[in-house]
């Protein structure tokens, strides 16, 4: 399962982000992934939070925006959901020569810093 | 008050810079690597050793990195090839990394090798979101799986430069539909070349080595749709795939700084 180690390459990333602005928590981590990332979002909410663990990242809520995967064909220009599984093969005329428009995103949209480490308890908000 | 701050960072951009400065740092010597990746018993470990063995005799500097979960069989077995041959063991890790293939090549893998075949684990998920720096990433698939397998496996047959059919010669008993097979594979993959293969009859005996070969010489591996996708940066045997005498020539990648050691010293 490799979601595991995307997790932790995520909250490394995230870490060292955190660090770099000089935030001690973080409230939520938005990520992208693509229809065609190879990558199963409810393993990596799982894995997400042991990843966080011992971390500044602990506590995060993980936010997953997916992306659908669209093709095109470049001899006649047809666009179109490949859908899952993919296919890839010009539905107007079955060429081969295609662009693959959006699908296979895995990447760390933006993060939201917490005020204090989101474990250490909403009530002691004043 | 909430501070938000855009990222748009690769998750895997590490492994793939990574893979794209080992890929031209081997490239720079003459060393091509091929990524073998299949699921567990698809014979992917004969073919190898049948490769390696036609390699040997062809006189073809070749070496081979081997991945399992555990124990040194598979090493063991290509290492009768002759050829420099070294297990990876991952401790239960499901894929290759190329931090990993960077660790296992220092100090090992002699400078003269040409092709550096790297057996992947024996899994057909987590392997594929992984660039390794190789310029030919082959898919294997037996006769006995089942025909749907490339849909079952779209990242893994998507992102192929070839595919190769092992046990060939079971076809007919296991009531292998090609068609419906090669129509899987358009599916997922338009364009790429389906080979087949068996190490008992001998079919398709060295096509795998004539296919890193002439990626060696220079000639343009099959570039996968999904390869060229947005949002990231791999792309397995993309013009990589340059010849030993080329050097750094990197129309897409830009300069780039090349700050670990080289992968193997003349020692
Ligand atoms: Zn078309």
């Amino acid at each position: 399962m490799h979601e595991m180690s995307i997790a932790t390459a995520v909250v490394e990333q995230v870490d060292a982000a955190a660090r770099d602005h000089g935030a001690v928590a973080v409230e939520k981590v938005r990520l992208q992934v693509g229809e065609l990332a190879g990558v199963v979002p409810s393993a990596l909410d799982f894995c997400f939070e042991l990843a966080c663990a011992g971390t500044l990242v602990e506590g995060a809520k993980l936010e997953t925006e997916a992306v659908a995967a669209r093709a095109r064909c470049t001899p006649c220009g047809v666009e179109w959901a490949v859908g899952m599984p993919p296919d890839l093969g010009c539905p107007r005329c079955g060429g081969a020569r295609v662009e693959l428009l959006a699908g296979r995103e895995l990447q760390i949209l933006g993060v939201q810093w917490a005020e204090r480490p989101v474990g250490a308890s909403a009530d002691q908000e004043g | 008050m909430c501070r938000t701050v855009e990222l748009r960072q690769a998750v895997l951009a590490r492994n793939d810079d990574g893979a794209r400065e080992l890929r031209a740092e081997l490239a720079a010597r003459g060393t091509v690597v091929v990524n073998l990746l299949s699921s567990p018993g698809s014979g992917k470990t004969a073919l190898l050793e049948a490769e390696l063995g036609l390699a040997r005799a062809r006189g073809v500097p070749v070496a081979a990195l081997t991945a399992d979960l555990a124990t040194e069989n598979d090493a063991r077995r290509l290492a009768r090839s002759g050829a420099p041959v070294k297990q990876v063991l991952t401790d239960g890790l499901c894929h290759l990394e190329t931090a990993m293939l960077r660790e296992h090549l220092a100090g090992w893998l002699p400078p003269d090798t040409r092709l550096l075949f790297v057996e992947n684990v024996g899994n057909l998920v987590c392997p594929a979101s992984y660039d390794l720096g190789e310029s030919l990433r082959v898919v294997l698939a037996s006769v006995t799986e089942g025909e749907d397998k490339p849909l079952k496996y779209p990242t893994a047959f998507g992102l192929a430069n070839l595919v190769l059919v092992t046990k060939a010669d079971l076809a007919v008993a296991a009531e292998f539909d090609e068609a419906a097979f090669l129509a899987s594979v358009a599916r997922v993959n338009p364009g790429v070349e389906v080979l087949f293969t068996s190490v008992r009859t001998g079919q398709g005996a060295g096509v795998l080595l004539d296919r890193a070969l002439a990626v060696l010489d220079g000639a343009e591996a099959h570039r996968p749709v999904m390869a060229g996708a947005p949002g990231h940066g791999h792309s397995p045997g993309h013009p990589h795939a340059h010849g030993p005498g080329e050097g750094h020539h990197h129309g897409d990648d830009g300069a780039h700084a090349h700050p670990h050691a080289p992968v193997a010293e003349r020692s």
